[in-house]
């Protein structure tokens, strides 16, 4: 029989057609939406004068664009508001099922749809967001893409897609202490750079992987586009099948059985070939900060920035420009570093785990004076249960503010911007120039780092504190 | 929505070297409210073209006179990051018909082929050939053949081929979009639905 790979497995398996010489017509399970990327994909739909298909496919939610504060009041900004309105007003025509904000479920589309226990091994999921790739924790094929291909699914169900290389990315043996699922992805990222797997949908393996919660696998395949992937999976075990029982969307009685029966047959043959694959140790893996403007420029907190040796032309001025805008110089250490703001949350660490790792590390410290530090929970129900297990508490004693849901100042379309010249270490997923905030200057560090930076006011190795 | 053919195009180039452009650069995430596809041209590579007080800044290459064409070159690795397809109609809306470059991300070149925006890779050598020649003389034409997927340096003759799937190919030529093509196989797709 032919060995084939969990990607295999489950690509291979959604193909309604091969265009001769051209893209698979690719079947989409399930289809998430969110006010920015959609208007125009329904826009369109109606110059073209088509409906919805299945419409019982698509699940909507407003988070890029939305205020973190009185979401219970009219959106102030105009635009924010058209488009929130835009999407409650295609939804109702449509029939599709929107969790609006305010609502239980509302939050930021890939937290909600595991959350929901939406998202299900062996499914393929698509969003007009590239972090679609968040679910594939659950061994599904999730990827972002274009307002075009939104248009698509919404007519069709389907995309045209052409099938991805594959890449394995093994990581064995245990982690250090402090170190985290966010450290794993931005060393991985360090090692293979920004655009060392473009082409390519990555499975993560490996002992180190497997002994990852949900949430934290979550973590890792939410930045496998960082490196340029166009998604990342990792094969779903009994971890998977825990976090989804009683789940609302989850099958359940005998479909349950039925479900893990499949479930349980979704891994790479002992055999299958991958275009490329990678090996790392987790003891080599510490505590991980980015110190450029994009996710491959990332260190140890205790490192150093490289210095500008051995590279030339385009690279060098890239790496140059990149610095500049930074503050920092090539060579020198980050740690000790003054910051001003801290962000906890987005799709890639703004779960409950997170928010409950951040909250036992300052528990009874107060944060630095220099520091602007702020929560946002993922989701409404990461945010019922921060209050409900006293970790708010803990928060706002310790100096942070807490947020409502939304992608807030993960890419800075509402209000949540962080000042032109100011640093702000982040749980969040990219350090492009400009992406918290005109002129904002980021790194990306886990959520032990952040709590350590909120502490201590400055770059700082959490296992040097805690 | 169908957009325009592209067949042969022969024009001038803006350069723009810089390695890893990402799509928030292309186009800052506070641009993205409209809800409709029009009008994103203003807001290409704003940070980089305007300060905040929303002067141009000079030094940028979209603000300088000398430069101008229907074809955008750029550094490696281009369009990294977000899948937001507002950065393709930003590119399209300036005035740009196709991008090269030694390397795209994925979304981005898939984005650019859904809209009509032809991107061509081709070799670093290449890249860098095309660069400075139009850096030394901002006259340059650059004659780009979707037919024959071919990319000439009118003023040396030098040519190279470039790769582009032949279902793309198609739509690109005739203007027909993957909607078009996806809503003919409506009956195929309940089929296999139903067989699940
Ligand atoms: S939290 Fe950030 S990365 Fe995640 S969906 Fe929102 S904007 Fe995108």
């Amino acid at each position: 029989m032919e060995k084939k790979t969990l990607f295999d497995k489950i690509w291979d398996s959604h193909v309604v057609k091969s265009v001769p010489s051209g893209p698979d017509v690719f079947f989409i399970d399930k289809h998430f939406i969110h006010e920015v990327t959609s208007p125009v994909a329904f826009l369109n739909l109606e110059k073209r004068g088509i409906g919805v298909k299945y419409p019982e496919r698509t699940i909507a939610t407003p988070d890029h664009n939305v205020p973190t504060v009185d979401q219970d009041k009219t959106i102030k900004d105009q635009l924010s508001r058209m488009q929130v309105e835009k999407l409650r007003e295609n939804c109702k025509k449509y029939g599709i099922e929107l969790h609006d904000l305010g609502s239980a479920h509302h939050g930021i589309v890939h937290v909600i749809g595991p959350e929901l226990g939406v998202t299900q091994p062996g499914m393929t999921i698509v969003c007009g967001d590239s972090h679609t790739s968040t679910h594939g924790a659950f061994g599904a094929i999730a990827f972002g893409i274009g307002t075009s291909e939104v248009e698509m699914v919404l007519a069709t169900q389907c995309i045209m897609q052409s099938k991805a290389k594959k890449m394995r990315i093994s990581v064995d043996g245990e982690l250090g202490k402090g170190v985290t699922s966010k450290d794993i992805i931005l060393y991985i990222i360090s090692k293979i750079s920004a655009a060392g797997a473009t082409g390519y949908f990555v499975e993560y393996a490996g002992s180190a992987i497997q002994s990852l919660s949900m949430e934290a696998r979550m973590t890792i395949c939410n930045m496998s586009i960082e490196m340029g992937a166009r998604g990342g999976l990792i094969a779903p075990d009994e971890t998977t099948f825990n976090y989804l029982k009683g789940k609302q969307y989850a099958p359940k009685g005998e479909e349950w059985d039925k479900a893990v029966a499949y479930w349980k047959t979704l891994k790479t043959d002992e055999g299958a070939t991958f275009d490329k694959e990678y090996h790392f140790d987790a003891a080599d893996i510490e505590p991980m900060i980015t110190y450029g403007t994009n996710p491959g420029m990332g260190i140890k907190v205790v490192g150093t920035i490289p210095s500008t040796e051995g590279l030339e032309g385009s690279n060098k001025t890239s790496f140059l420009k990149s610095l500049d805008y930074m503050g920092f110089e090539p060579g020198e250490p980050v740690k000790g570093k003054q910051v001003d703001y801290v962000f906890v949350g987005s799709c890639t660490n703004g779960r409950i785990e997170d928010i409950r790792s951040v909250a036992q590390f300052v528990k009874g410290h107060k944060k630095a004076d220099n520091i602007t530090a702020w929560i946002v929970p993922g989701s409404r129900e990461v945010e019922k249960m921060a209050h409900e297990e006293g970790l708010v508490k803990i928060l706002e004693e310790a100096g942070f503010e807490l947020r409502q849901p939304g992608c807030s100042a993960c890419l800075a379309m509402n209000d949540d911007k962080i000042p032109a010249g100011k640093y702000a270490v982040s749980t969040s997923n990219r350090n492009f120039e400009g992406r918290q905030g005109p002129g904002a200057r980021t790194m990306l560090a886990s959520p032990l780092t952040v709590a350590a930076v909120a502490i201590t006011g400055k770059i700082t190795d959490p296992r040097e504190v805690f | 929505m169908a957009y325009d053919k592209f067949t042969t195009l022969i024009s001038t180039a803006v350069p723009l070297p810089t390695e890893n452009v990402d799509t928030d650069q292309i186009i800052p995430a506070r641009f993205l409210k409209a809800t409709e596809r029009e009008g994103f041209g203003d807001n290409l590579f704003r940070d980089w073209r305007y300060d905040v007080e929303g002067n141009p800044k000079k030094d940028f290459v979209l603000n300088n006179p000398t430069y101008s064409g229907k074809i955008l070159v750029a550094g490696k690795n281009f369009g990294s990051g977000s899948s937001r397809e507002h950065a393709v109609w930003a590119i399209y809306d300036y005035g740009f018909r196709c991008v090269v470059s030694s390397f795209f991300a994925d979304i981005f070149k898939n984005n650019c082929l859904n809209i009509g925006v032809l991107p061509v890779t081709v070799s670093p050598e290449f890249a860098d050939k095309l660069l400075a020649a139009i850096e030394a003389d901002p006259s340059t034409e650059i004659e780009v053949s979707l037919p024959d997927q071919k990319i000439t340096l009118l003023s040396t003759g030098e040519s190279e081929s470039f790769d582009i799937n032949g279902y793309k190919k198609d739509n690109m030529e005739n203007g027909f979009d993957d909607i078009d093509y996806l809503l003919n196989m409506s009956s195929e797709i309940d089929a296999f639905v139903a067989n699940r």
